[in-house]
């Protein structure tokens, strides 16, 4: 079905195999670089994503534009590029697919976004199960590199640049931006709290921008066809562009598919994603990953981009919908999520390393029939804790909590009033 | 690590090379990390703990990790755990007592969409069923490459 919608980041997507750098020069690829190096104004490239209105697609939607405006013109150097491909968010793998597919668009992407902030270093972060995506990163950094679009004096432009692919030893906390700095560094990654921002003092004291790997293969595409092109992708009128959308859970054909920004929840799922199998009724899905609420059938139709989703009290996170049907039980959902976040926690301040461990042994007396009325207020109290925690880490695991209190009380109180799983513990 | 600037950046390179080596990151292989980087044992242990996927503790040959996090808890990771398990003999944590397998957790692995899934030896396979457990183990003993990984390089 996504063959019907203008495809931009997977235009070179195919069944089995990643397009070569051949395949990607052929449709324009490397072209919006050597423009950006003949022109040499790297103060004009901000301004153009500025106007195309993108928007990091790692999760917080921050303005991608301001982020690398934010890197100061007198900044010592030498300067760096740090790319999260760290995606360890749960329901999450729409970094693995575009790796997959059209890995020069990231390594054009970070060669854009190097020049504009003046940075002559690269990082790719990547986490040990996409190993395979490192490899390829790897491998097609280095036909980059003997192509002249890597390395020193690129093009003739006095411009250098080059791109190293960094492995994780694999913890979520590594997603964190702060995190994946110090994780870079060979530290212990615990998040650190800003100021002063990466963007200031990041990897060894020197201006970083970091970025997510889609916000990065959307560059070349931003600089080559203009901004107003982008905005005009976008099925809304505060969105921009496309978005890579990752379908899970109860669907019949789960995937990852590119859309307008803003197409309608409704149709992602039906047309897209195949539906749910027969006899199966939506109840509500998570629609951006493990850290956004869970959100209704209310809002089953709703247009899936930043505004719209905030407007409804939603987040779009990193779009990974996760789809839940009448026979799933949430609490049993929401447990799973807390044991990924109890496990994931790095440890350091005490609201996260101890009150999610807290949630969770709540949450499965409630599951295994042991729960009682009083737990209720009891998970209330605790998720708001969570928000006392140092980063966004446990707020994020707040969030599945509290919306599963929102929304379905009354399946939670059907636990406890049935001393068992009213689902069969599915 | 000549040609680095800051070469502590490549000290979960090196760690995982020496897991490679002595099969798991042990006191010796920690003495050698420390000497490479000029850190005290604290701070490369500091690391050696903090990732999932540096084993601080003695493991089998062939180490697999089962993704255990929503999706795959949706579609039955608990049935593919079970199987190895009673296949293996060994629960979480454990490892055979001839020393070939280890069965470890894992958080989601970035497959939602060919769930369950696992890693063995830090390959990927998903769509699992029991069958496919089953031939993946067999190629294990033998000591033959496990079958295609659902991520083959392309």
């Amino acid at each position: 079905m996504s063959d019907m919608v203008d495809q931009v980041l997977f235009r070179n997507r195919k069944p089995d195999r990643i397009a070569t750098l051949e395949e990607y020069r052929a449709g324009g690829g490397y072209e919006a670089f050597a423009r950006v190096l003949r022109e040499n104004d790297p103060r004009e490239v901000p301004k153009i994503i500025d106007a195309s209105g993108l928007r990091g697609r790692g999760g917080a939607g921050f303005p991608c534009a301001r982020k690398w405006m934010a890197v100061p013109e007198d900044g010592p150097f030498p300067r760096y590029v740090a790319v999260n491909s760290d995606e360890m968010e749960p329901g999450t793998f729409k970094d693995r697919v575009l790796i997959h597919a059209d890995p020069h668009s990231i390594l054009e992407g970070m060669a854009i976004a190097a020049f504009a902030i003046s940075a002559e270093k690269g990082y790719i972060f990547v986490r040990p199960s996409y190993e395979n995506a490192a490899r390829i990163l790897e491998r097609e950094a280095e036909r980059a590199r003997d192509a002249g679009f890597l390395g020193k004096n690129i093009l003739g432009s006095g411009f250098s640049f080059d791109i190293i692919v960094h492995r994780s030893g694999g913890r979520y906390i590594c997603g964190e931006a702060s995190a994946l700095l110090k994780a870079l560094m060979g530290k212990r990654p615990n998040p650190v709290k800003a100021p002063p921002f990466p963007t200031d003092k990041g990897l060894w004291e020197r201006p970083t921008l970091v970025n997510n790997v889609e916000t990065l293969a959307n560059i070349p595409h931003i600089i080559r066809n203009g901004p107003d092109w982008f905005k005009g992708l976008a099925r809304t009128p505060t969105g921009s562009g496309t978005k890579l959308y990752c379908v899970s859970g109860r669907v019949n054909r789960p995937g990852c598919f590119e859309l307008p920004m803003g197409t309608p929840l409704s149709e992602i799922i039906e047309q897209h994603a195949g539906g749910l199998p027969e006899g199966r009724r939506f109840k509500a899905c998570l629609p951006g990953g493990a850290s956004t609420r869970f959100m209704t059938a209310e809002h089953y139709d709703i247009e899936m981009d930043f505004d719209s989703l905030a407007s409804v009290g939603h987040r779009l996170g990193t779009a990974a919908i996760m789809v839940f049907d009448d026979r799933t039980c949430l609490v049993g959902v929401t447990l799973n999520l807390i044991e990924f976040f109890a496990r994931e926690s790095c440890g350091w301040c005490t609201p996260c390393r101890e009150g999610i461990p807290y949630v969770r042994d709540l949450l499965w007396r409630i599951e295994h029939g042991e729960g009682r009325e009083e737990h209720i207020p009891q998970l209330r109290e605790l998720s708001r804790h969570l928000w006392n925690a140092y980063c966004a880490f446990a707020p994020g695991a707040a969030s599945p909590v509290e919306s599963l209190l929102t929304f379905f009380e009354d399946e939670v109180r059907e636990h406890i009033s049935q001393k068992k799983c009213p689902f069969g513990g599915r | 690590m000549a040609e680095s600037a800051h070469p502590r950046e490549l000290i979960v390179d090196v760690l995982l090379e020496l897991q490679e080596h002595y099969g798991y990151v042990n006191d010796e292989a920690m003495s050698l990390a420390c000497d490479l980087f000029d850190m005290t044992p604290l701070e490369i242990d500091e690391l050696a703990t903090f990732y999932d996927f540096i084993y601080r503790e003695p493991v089998g040959k062939h180490v697999i990790h089962v993704c255990d996090s929503a999706i795959c808890w949706m579609n039955g990771y608990e049935s593919v755990l079970n199987l190895l398990s009673a296949r293996l003999g060994i629960k979480y944590g454990e490892t055979t007592p001839d020393g070939l397998f280890t069965l470890l957790p894992a958080c989601c692995i970035g497959y939602c969409d060919r769930s369950p899934a696992m890693m063995v030896n830090r390959k990927v396979y998903g769509s699992l069923t029991p069958e496919k457990v089953d031939r993946i183990l067999e190629r294990c003993r033998n000591g033959g490459r496990p079958e295609e990984s659902d991520e083959t390089e392309r």
